[in-house]
């Protein structure tokens, strides 16, 4: 049993590290466009760097039917936007300084972020 | 562009312009408001925003930009290559643009945002295509789980013990497998890709669930020594109907959702598609997209106004309810503005096209209620934040549970502990968490607007719900706005004319309604203002000018006093006035009382119902007025109004706000003027009646689009509404996971022997989400009382 509960453990340990320890490499922004596929669950990248202090385009391209992949909010700079099913969106992304910002779909299921750098 | 593209081009304006211009048959139009030449040519400088399609590259810009720049009376053009919309500025025809830009090889309509028809049916589509695939694949993964369900309830024995029972289990075991794939494969994708992303969601719990149970059976089937005896028992049943069960709750959930939304539905249906523009002396029907600025549009009776306008020809009644929610059609004629979405019903009407595409304040609200079923309320944080850890932690209870059913379980310890870790991943909802808020906003935003109330967002929503004191400004918002000259006392040698003459020169250059009620007596009785010079306006207190050499001061009784114009012995007789409710306004020529004017402004015929209404629901009423006092107490009085604040100058109503705050009242405010706007961004919630000014409007964090204060009790009643549903729904899913997720590891089973199914489990969470969408359609029932 103790190698059981030692193998209990390691999930456990694994879990914490893969979900909230884990630093995601990030896909940086070239010639100031980035797209995002919206499929399967995921934001395809999840984790986009953008430029401080100057304006950018995300464009997001959702090819999923479910319909929470149909909502996309990016609370900290009070984004919320529609996904139409096969159709490009452009979100713009003001001017910020340097931080990280969490973007998601309604019910949290699709999550990605946003780091401003 | 070539230089022959742009001539042929520039050919093709003029040529435009010159045959509209000469066109025989002009239709009716009055005259006195626009010249025929008017009709067929913008003279005055518009701005135009046109939709580009087929611009692929930046280097498509700069030749849309330079075909509209030779465009003749073009003088600005700007396009923005990531919305694909282009914005043009000059005295040109709409039409002569479109025309540019498809010589250039493009095509161009009016900006009309997301065409969102266009977008609700494809939503409708696609929502409709992806209820039948999920109702398939619960179909497919039921036929197989439903009979196996069966077999163990009534048979009760899906264990492997004999050489012939591992095929039969094995053959099961494949079928569940292609079950997996066909009617599941869309949990496992989704796993999958969160798990490399780092992520975590329902379909993870799913994923999981189904997995083990699938692993554990198809151990127990091919490898049966390696367990117990009692431990060898299949759970292909569990995941076929796991599968089967969350495919129907999530169909059903999308079937529910299609109803939350069906405000916003109802406004993107008052658009219409077709408008019939007056071209050539004939009516040509267009598509909406294409009716550009000063387009002329007739409308007959039954009709729908296409975009917004100004009426210059006929008269009719207008049913604007559908915007307002003002049941009484309202009386148009020439001059009068008509709005897109409303229904023509009596006369019929030409209107000038002063709004179209994006800019109607038909697609305004509904981008503005859009925006607003997008946001959420502060309440709804705590489930954002709890969603964030949810999945891995409930992840980590399964293992927990595992764990300890494996440590002090009783025989077939591995059994229980397969069971309660897949029941912990199966029964946990992060759906219902996250449906909860959203929602509840979503019918409730729309319920609002359906009945004319358009709330900014989330937090609007929920503070609106917990207002304490409401300030009403007076004139209005309680009063119709639109004062009238009831007296006018002449105190020197100045005749009635004279005078009248004078102060409406004067207050020409005033905004005020007490000013305007001056200017359209003058006008009513023929008199004709005259040139002004040294206009000043005096915040709170009045104005000054001088006109044909005379020194004219018009105000209150404070403005005198400040420039030492002698009014004591007449302050009495306009105190008279005052306790008549009327208004009044001293007036001096030269340093010297003139006359004292009286205007009064009519309460609105619901004002005192409506704040009855208010006050019944234990919200304190505060009435802010710059009117005298004694004026301000008859109305206070007349409509039932114990707290108010006279001589109120406008940066005070402001600090009157901030004073009720900082006693611990949370605020709202409801006002109509531009100088109302600074107490209404400071307010809590700010309220602005929507027949009020565009500053007034974008201050408010609510517009009620009618002018009646039942608005007002409305939005509050709707926000109170809404927020109960938001807790019911916050309650029901924190209790769901709260109870559930310890049910399912296996806290009763010391006490009462009880362990639940995976199945039930499958069920429970399919439904979760269902019962939270459905709770929050429940406010689509909602109406508000005492109407």
């Amino acid at each position: 049993m103790l190698w059981v509960n030692i193998a209990g453990m390691g999930v456990i340990g694994l879990i914490i590290w893969w979900f909230w320890l884990y630093k995601s490499s990030s896909v940086d922004m070239s010639d100031g466009v980035i797209e995002v596929l919206v499929k399967d669950g995921v934001y395809q990248p999840a984790v986009i760097k953008v430029p401080a202090n100057q304006e950018s385009t995300i464009t997001f391209f959702r090819a999923d039917s479910s319909p929470c992949s149909e909502s996309l909010h990016i609370p900290d700079l009070e984004i919320a936007a529609t996904l139409r099913l096969n159709k490009k969106v452009d979100i713009s992304i003001p001017a910020m300084q340097p931080g990280r910002h969490a973007f998601h779909c309604q019910m949290k299921m699709y999550t990605g972020e946003l780091i401003v750098d | 562009m070539s230089d022959e593209q742009i001539n042929r081009e520039n050919e093709v304006t003029k040529s435009c312009c010159h045959n509209r211009n000469n066109t025989p048959n002009e239709p009716k139009i009055n005259k006195n408001i626009h010249s025929s030449s008017d009709i067929y040519t913008a003279q005055e400088t518009t701005i135009h925003h046109l939709m580009i399609e087929g611009a692929s590259c930046a280097s498509c810009v700069s030749k849309i930009e330079k075909a509209l720049r030779a465009v003749n009376g073009v003088t600005k053009a700007e396009m923005n290559f990531a919305q694909r919309t282009v914005s043009v500025t000059g005295s040109v025809q709409g039409a002569a643009l479109i025309t540019a830009i498809e010589i250039a090889g493009y095509r161009a309509k009016v900006d009309t945002s997301d065409s969102e028809q266009e977008a609700l049916d494809e939503k409708d589509k696609a929502d409709w295509a992806y209820y039948k695939k999920l109702m398939r694949d619960m179909t497919i993964a039921l036929l197989l789980g439903v009979p196996l369900m069966i077999y163990g309830l009534v048979i009760g024995e899906m264990t492997v013990n004999t050489n012939s029972e591992r095929l039969v289990w094995f053959t099961i075991g494949l079928a569940t497998l292609a079950v997996m794939y066909f009617s599941g494969k869309h949990f496992y994708v989704g796993a999958y890709n969160s798990l490399k992303n780092h992520s975590a969601n329902m379909d993870t719990l799913i994923a999981l669930g189904t997995g083990t149970a699938w692993l554990y059976s198809m151990v127990v089937v091919a490898v049966p020594e390696l367990l117990p005896t009692m431990a060898r028992h299949v759970y292909f049943e569990a995941t076929a109907m796991i599968i089967g069960l969350i495919n129907l709750g999530l169909a059903l959930e999308i079937k529910a959702r299609g109803k939350t939304s069906e405000a916003i539905k109802r406004l993107i249906g008052l658009q219409a598609k077709t408008a019939r523009v007056v071209r050539g002396g004939n009516d040509v029907d267009i598509p909406i997209e294409n009716v550009m600025l000063k387009d002329f549009i007739r409308v007959r009776p039954g009709e729908k106004i296409s975009v917004d306008g100004e009426v210059v020809e006929g008269h009719t009644a207008i049913d604007e309810s559908m915007l307002t929610g003002e049941p009484m059609p309202v009386e148009k004629q020439a001059g009068d503005k008509v709005v897109a979405g409303t229904i023509n019903k009596s006369g019929s009407i030409v209107f000038q096209a002063t709004r179209v595409g994006k800019d109607t304040a038909l697609a305004q609200i509904i981008n503005m209620v859009k925006k607003a079923q997008n946001s959420k309320p502060p309440i709804g944080r705590l489930a954002d934040a709890i969603s964030a850890y949810f999945v891995p932690v409930i992840m980590i209870i399964a293992v927990l549970s595992a764990l300890a059913w494996l440590n002090f379980g009783p025989s077939p310890a591995l059994v229980f502990a397969i069971v309660s870790a897949t029941t912990v991943l199966i029964i946990a909802c992060p759906c219902a968490l996250g449906l909860a808020t959203p929602m509840s906003v979503m019918v409730g935003v729309g319920k609002a607007a359906e009945a004319g109330v358009l709330i900014r967002n989330g937090e609007a929503l929920q503070t609106a719900s917990k207002i304490t004191t409401m300030i009403l400004d007076k004139t209005g918002t309680i009063t119709e706005g639109e004062p009238k000259v009831t007296d006018v006392l002449l105190t020197k040698n100045y005749s009635r004319k004279e005078v009248l003459m004078l102060a409406a020169s004067l207050e020409a250059g005033s905004e005020h309604p007490l000013a305007m009620a001056i200017v359209d007596s003058a006008k009513a009785q023929g008199i004709d203002t005259k040139k002004v010079d040294g206009f000043r306006s005096i915040a709170g207190k009045g104005v000054q000018a001088s006109c044909e050499g005379k020194a004219l001061l018009f105000g209150n009784e404070k403005l005198m006093k400040d420039k030492g114009i002698v009014i004591e012995q007449y302050i009495e007789k306009a105190q008279e006035f005052a306790q008549e409710a009327k208004t009044p306004m001293y007036f001096a020529i030269n340093n010297t009382l003139a006359a004292i004017i009286s205007v009064a402004d009519p309460i609105k015929s619901d004002s005192i119902a409506a704040i009855a209404r208010l006050q019944k629901n234990g919200i304190r009423i505060v009435m802010l007025t710059g009117d005298n006092r004694l004026t301000a107490q008859a109305i206070a009085q007349k409509v039932g109004i114990k707290e108010f604040v006279a001589e109120v100058m406008p940066e005070d109503k402001a600090n009157k706000v901030a004073e009720l705050q900082e006693e611990g009242e949370i605020v709202g405010m409801t006002g109509d003027g531009i100088n109302d706007a600074p107490a209404l961004a400071h307010a809590n919630v700010g309220f602005a009646i929507g027949t009020g000014t565009d500053v007034a409007i974008e201050s408010a964090d609510i517009t009620l689009m009618r002018g009646s204060l039942h608005g007002l009790a409305d939005a509050i009643a709707v926000s109170k509404a809404t927020l109960a549903n938001i807790k019911q729904n916050l309650f029901g899913a924190f209790i769901y996971n709260v109870a559930g997720v310890p049910i399912a590891a296996g806290v009763l089973f010391p006490f009462f022997g009880l362990l639940l199914n995976p199945v039930i489990a499958g069920a429970a969470m399919a439904f979760s989400s269902l019962t939270v969408v459905t709770n929050a359609n429940r406010l689509r029932l909602f109406k508000a009382k005492n109407h």
